[in-house]
């Protein structure tokens, strides 16, 4: 019993500063954004007020500015060296664009760099982009809290 | 005679006494609901407004007769009761022969003009077959990379009779050359030719952010096409100057009226700059606002927008020509506003922000169709929100009298606000030097960009409701909606009609047309007669738009 006890309270201690050094990890490193504008599309109400929501959390956001193709923004994302790259689309072209920005990325191993896509996405689109690695899709009307929320859990703690 | 204390007037010693007799109690036993009172711009509202609220007002100097200036109440003696708006709905998808079927069928429902939405290739200058138009072909409006495309898109509509009204901007001037070689083509006369071309560059640059060229450059094409169409094309309207994507960008009613107008202004000054007769081209600009769903707030800005227009072409420049005077615009209900999340709710919101548009005067109306926020809209959408324009028109009786909430206390108190607040505006950016150079030090982008942010805050802390969104939000919602879907193969079509018009055209005059073309644009002459004859020789939008890119250069955005 007491050396159980023990044990656990030792697992506890641990697990506490284990806990403690994933924070402290997270505030050495902010978490590192690259918000997008790929295709045509020069609508950057959303992305400019996701950029700044961001950055209010604490994040480091890098805007691309408007008409990347998916290799300039994959480009973008690895000399930034960010967690996640933050898609705006309301053109309807996220079917060509967003899995090719998930494969670019991929290839040059960010494999752990999340693609998150917010704009106008039919449901039947949905499925797709996640198969395709996306890793959310915002749809019109998501509050940029959720959004943080998302990063702040779903961001993986650097090494 | 009552104790009036301070007060300066009865009214206001009335207002007193009604605050602590009546007000007060009432108060006290149910107190309001919220500390503060805002329209959807964030603006404070007072409980009430009464007569003291307009003392500084004078009937004929500020409202007047509708048909009189400052033109507050209208421009038409009848309002709607000689003629009603113009309903004309964007319309455009996919390949020329598909928004054709809709065109017709549109017209066939009782429709009264047409209204083009081109896709994102087209409104940035490049072919179909562009690497940069892919996934884009027809997705967010219809495909035309050529006057073969433009055949197809107008084949049996009858362009001396019916109006058409084309959104483009950054390449106006080519889509323009395009419409009027079809026209002649049908053996329309340019003379009788009337219809809008949006070719609004300013607000690209500020708000919808779909440019090529940089800004002067650009700026000089608008100005060659005023040159044009008022030698030309007399009943044409070469600019359609455009609030409603500064309002979508997220500006507040009142930036989106101020900016608006002054870049009215502007295209006026650098139109009497480049020699034009003032009272032979101004009275061809016509405008463009968004309806949005702050109902009084949006009135009032129809509203003041005239007066401000008025006062500002007769003090500024001088003139005294009624048409000159007389601002007439389109209205379309906002995008913005429309929800994915219960997406029926957005017919209601649609019905009661084209109310506003209607009381405030609009000369033509577009209705979003209720599934916007999901996709381009399907024919069942489109034909609701025709219907809507109808129902307003022939069943609420708001037509039966001019401007009928004019006289109202708050109604005419806002109007005032937001015509003051706007002049500010134009001092500001008067003293940058007019606003081309306001836009290229950012500040109205910067000033929409704060809004927008605001806005969405004020949401997100629940201040601003939206119904089915942030208040009243179902996890299992009832309806589906089905969605116009389109798909890759329109790109293949449109790319094999490229291909089929370049082995067909004669390429030796499309070298000559595009080599006059650039003389002209270096020589700075008007670019128009040798773009129509590019087009005549069935150059295509990407080719005449990299001639021109190769004189001016393209612009690229500061960062802000």
């Amino acid at each position: 019993m007491r050396s159980s006890r023990r044990i656990s309270n030792a697992m506890d201690r641990w697990g506490n500063l284990s806990a403690k050094v994933r924070m402290l990890s997270m505030i050495e490193r902010k978490i590192r954004v690259l918000v997008a504008k790929p295709g045509l599309d020069g609508h950057d109400r959303g992305a400019k007020v996701i950029a700044r929501a961001l950055r209010d959390a604490g994040m480091e956001v890098i805007y691309t500015g408007l008409r990347q193709t998916p290799e300039m923004i994959a480009a973008a994302a690895l000399q930034e060296d960010v967690d996640a790259v933050g898609v705006s689309i309301l053109s309807g072209a996220h079917n060509t664009l967003c899995p090719r920005i998930v494969q670019l990325l991929r290839e040059q191993g960010m494999d752990d760099c999340l693609v998150l896509v917010g704009g106008i996405v039919p449901q039947d689109d949905l499925v797709k982009l996640k198969q395709a690695g996306v890793a959310e899709i915002f749809l019109p009307g998501t509050s940029t809290e959720d959004i943080v929320r998302f990063l702040r859990s779903n961001v993986k703690p650097r090494e | 005679m009552p104790d009036t204390k301070e007060s300066s007037s009865p009214v206001e010693a009335e207002i007193e006494r009604w605050e602590q007799e009546t007000l007060a109690p009432a108060l006290e036993k149910h107190p309001e609901t919220k500390k503060s009172f805002q329209t959807v711009s964030l603006e404070e509202v007072k409980r009430l407004y009464t007569p003291a609220d307009i003392e500084n007002m004078d009937f004929i100097r500020d409202t007047s007769f509708p048909g009189e200036f400052p033109y507050t109440r209208g421009i038409h003696p009848t309002g709607y009761r000689g003629k009603l708006w113009t309903m004309r709905q964007f319309a455009g998808f996919s390949t020329p022969e598909e928004t054709n079927a809709r065109f017709k069928y549109l017209l066939e429902q009782g429709q009264t003009g047409l209204s083009v939405a081109y896709d994102l290739p087209t409104l940035m200058g490049y072919d179909a077959d562009s690497l940069l138009s892919e996934g884009e072909v027809g997705k967010c409006g219809v495909a035309v990379s050529s006057l073969a495309d433009m055949e197809v898109l107008f084949d049996g509509i009858p362009l001396e009779q019916v109006t058409v009204s084309q959104t483009i901007n950054a390449p106006a001037s080519v889509l323009l050359a395009m419409y009027l070689v079809v026209a002649e083509k049908q053996g329309a006369k340019w003379e009788k030719i009337s219809g809008t071309l949006q070719n609004d560059i300013l607000k690209e640059y500020i708000a919808q952010k779909e440019w090529i060229y940089p800004i002067r450059p650009a700026m000089k094409l608008v100005v060659d096409t005023f040159e044009f169409c008022t030698d030309h094309i007399p009943r044409y309207n070469p600019v359609s100057v455009s609030g409603y994507h500064i309002r979508e960008a997220g500006a507040t009613a009142v930036q989106e009226l101020a900016f608006t107008l002054r870049d009215g202004i502007e295209y006026v000054a650098w139109g009497v700059k480049a020699g034009l007769d003032i009272d032979r081209f101004v009275p061809r600009i016509s405008f463009f606002f968004n309806a949005h769903n702050d109902f009084f707030e949006e009135i009032a800005k129809f509203r003041a927008a005239r007066r401000i227009w008025a006062r500002e072409m007769k003090e500024r420049f001088g003139s005294e020509y009624e048409r000159t005077l007389q601002m007439r615009f389109h209205t379309q209900t906002a995008g913005v506003s429309l929800t994915v999340q219960q997406p029926l709710n957005n017919i209601v919101r649609v019905a009661i922000q084209a109310l506003a548009g209607v009381l405030g005067g609009t000369q033509s109306l577009h209705t979003d169709a209720y599934d916007e926020a999901l996709a381009l809209p399907t024919d069942r959408a489109a034909l609701i929100a025709l219907r809507t324009q109808q129902i307003i028109a022939e069943e609420t009786g708001v037509t039966n009298t001019v401007d009928p909430l004019g006289g109202s206390y708050y109604l005419e108190a806002l109007t005032d606000k937001m015509e003051k607040e706007s002049r500010d505006y134009f001092q500001k950016i008067d003293a940058m030097g007019g606003m081309v150079a306001a836009i290229e030090k950012g500040f109205p982008q910067r000033e929409i960009q704060d809004s927008a942010y605001q806005y969405q805050k004020a949401v997100e802390r629940g201040e601003q409701v939206i119904v089915g969104v942030n208040k009243y939000a179902m996890t299992n919602e009832p309806t589906e909606v089905p969605t116009l879907v389109i798909d890759e193969s329109v790109r293949t079509h449109q790319v094999e009609r490229l291909e089929q018009t370049r082995r067909r055209r004669d390429s030796g005059a499309v070298a000559n047309a595009l080599e006059k073309l650039k003389l002209a644009a270096q020589k700075g002459e008007n670019t128009m007669p040798a773009t129509i004859e590019s087009v005549r020789a069935y150059a295509t939008l990407g080719e005449i738009c990299s001639a021109l890119r190769d004189v001016y250069g393209v612009y690229e955005e500061p960062a802000f």
